[in-house]
């Protein structure tokens, strides 16, 4: 190998490394947080990246006894679960039906339901704050239940159709001369085939309601009803619990970063190549 | 015929109810947007007036308005700016096969595949005023500020109005390198290799053939990663609101913020409501410039 070769391969791999850490940086620190005594949190000069008076579980203990972290966690898995079946029963055959049925102006239709999912929170929150209080909603899990599929739908509709375009025809019309009828098809043939893509909806969904922010800061008060993408309540007026609060930021985020990452590619091409011409 | 059967009427049952709730939750709230931005509705009143365009214009003499919209601009502008630079830069050297390329992979997605808002009280603590680990690492290591008597006193991230917009971009930009970066690396990998080969052949170097060759064959797909970033950027407000609450004195404050403030802590439902409109020009017009583009691209 040249010099110049070496040299290219070195300034390669420090660029990458530069990178990887610039990316990973935050969660390593909620780490390293999450195990510090408060007299080495709160002394800015002891040394940040190790524990100098040694780690503790402390902050931990307090995250899962002493605040409602675990009834977030069982928040969030609540309206996850909701909204995921709320999603699956809209989007699937919504998906199916502008794969297969409506011809150009399904395709049309297509487009303008990815469309709205352009359509940020942040226009939307302030009619729908008026519309969850007047149905007495407010400070209610079931608001968020209500108001998550207006992101999920879209996206996932858009996803399925992708989905269900990439299975041939052939297989449903081989059912219908068999004498299955065109929903018969759907239901028993093709569903069925289609295991990859709705597992795909069930984990984009679920990490879609992990992810969302401002309906959940919007409607949501009292400690009891958060999820655990509003974790203000560690965060008590300028008393941070900054040990516990870096512990908790780190077991929500983590797994499901994890998880999310195994379907990233198929989220991208939802993005960019979704439903493939044909 | 059955209805089960019938194409046409089969088509209509499955994607009515999806409809209809895209409806009931984005087209009527955004209705009720457009009547709350020229009426005088608060939190408390049960129905409002017609007041005309007196929020708009209340809100383009108030002066927090105006630097909020000059924010929103920046903001998206410059995170975007970087991103498009550093998700090239990282693509090009992800596209390399090297050992551990995997760990490398997946510790670049984390932050846009873990919930931002958790990221973004990540990077609270790192900027924090008092205990910043960079600050830390600047006394410590390389002795540019400290404490110390003498010493210049060092930063703090939040707290200083330029600082502090400089520190949300830089979170906005961690955050929405990722998406870039894998739409970037996925139009990398759809040139044929052919046109590298042929252009190292005709004796090109490496930057001759990123910006003769890669840079303009992946630039649709680019645009439709920037777009989205870009739109992203312009409506959020999740890093904003975790990191400085719009301040010190407003001067970080986006719209999205602004309206969040006005309207859910203030309650003034139709100011906040006038506000929020004003991301749905630039919005639209995205919408519209990513159709065309990626038709020509071919990738919806």
């Amino acid at each position: 190998m040249s010099a110049r070769e070496k040299a290219a391969k070195a300034g390669h791999r420090t660029l990458i490394t530069l990178f990887a850490l610039f990316a990973a940086f935050p969660f390593a620190w909620m780490l390293i947080t999450a195990f510090k005594k408060t007299n080495d949190l709160l002394d800015p000069n002891s040394f940040p990246f190790g524990y100098p008076k040694g780690p503790t579980l402390e902050n931990l203990r307090v995250l899962f006894e002493e605040t409602l972290f675990v009834r977030w966690i069982g928040n969030t898995v609540f309206v996850g679960v909701i909204v995921v079946i709320i999603t699956l029963l809209l989007a699937v055959p919504a998906g199916y039906a502008l794969a297969r049925l409506s011809g150009t102006f399904g395709e049309q239709l297509g487009i303008g339901i990815f469309l709205t999912y352009l359509v940020p929170p942040t226009i939307l929150f302030i009619p729908l704050a008026k519309v969850v209080s007047t149905l007495h909603l407010q400070d209610n899990l079931w608001a968020l239940v209500l108001t998550y599929p207006s992101f999920t739908i879209p996206f996932c509709t858009w996803l399925m159709m992708g989905f269900f375009k990439a299975i041939p025809k052939d297989i449903e019309e081989a059912a219908m001369v068999d004498g299955m009828s065109r929903l018969g098809a759907f239901t028993r043939v093709v569903l069925p085939m289609s295991v990859a893509g709705l597992l795909t909806v069930v984990i984009f969904t679920f990490t879609l309601v992990m992810q969302e922010f401002v309906y959940g800061l919007t409607f949501i008060n009292s400690g009891r009803n958060f999820t655990v993408g509003v974790p203000s309540f560690l965060v008590r007026g300028d008393v941070y619990f900054w040990g516990s609060l870096m512990g908790a930021c780190f077991i929500a985020s983590v797994p499901i970063a994890f998880l999310y990452n195994l379907f990233v590619d198929r989220f991208i091409a939802g993005f960019t190549v979704g439903a493939v011409k044909g | 015929m059955k209805i089960a059967d019938d194409p046409n009427a089969l088509a209509r049952i499955l994607i009515a109810p999806a409809l209809i709730y895209i409806g009931a939750v984005i087209g009527v709230p955004f209705i009720l947007s457009l009547w709350f931005s020229v009426s005088d509705v608060t939190v408390s009143s049960a129905a409002g007036k017609y007041v005309g365009l007196e929020n708009f214009r209340s809100a383009m003499g108030d002066p927090s308005f105006r630097r909020a919209l000059r924010n929103t601009f920046l903001f998206a502008v410059a995170s975007q700016v970087i991103v498009v630079i550093l998700a090239t830069t990282l693509a090009v050297a992800l596209q390399k096969d090297f050992r551990g390329k995997w760990i490398v992979r997946l510790l670049i997605l984390l932050p846009w595949v873990a919930p931002v808002s958790l990221g973004s009280i990540g990077w609270l603590w790192i900027l924090d005023s008092i205990y910043s680990v960079i600050n830390y690492g600047l006394y410590h290591w390389f002795h540019v500020c400290g404490p110390q008597p003498g010493m210049t006193a060092c930063p703090v991230w939040l707290g200083q109005p330029t600082l502090a917009m400089a520190s949300i971009i830089g979170v906005q930009v961690w955050r929405t390198l990722p998406l870039a970066t894998v739409i970037n690396l996925g139009g990398l990998s759809s040139i044929p290799q052919d046109i590298h080969d042929a252009a190292s052949i005709d004796g090109a170097g490496f930057f001759r053939t990123m910006f003769q060759i890669t840079i303009p064959l992946v630039l649709p797909i680019l645009l439709v990663a920037v777009l989205f970033g870009f739109v992203f950027a312009f409506t959020d407000m999740i890093v904003v609101w975790v990191l400085t609450r719009g301040g010190p004195y407003d001067m970080t404050q986006v719209l999205a913020s602004l309206a969040f403030f006005k309207g859910i802590d203030g309650g003034d439902l139709a100011g906040a409501s006038a506000i929020a409109l004003f991301l749905f020009p630039v919005l639209a017009a995205a919408a519209i410039l990513l159709l065309r583009l990626a038709r020509r691209a071919e990738v919806i």
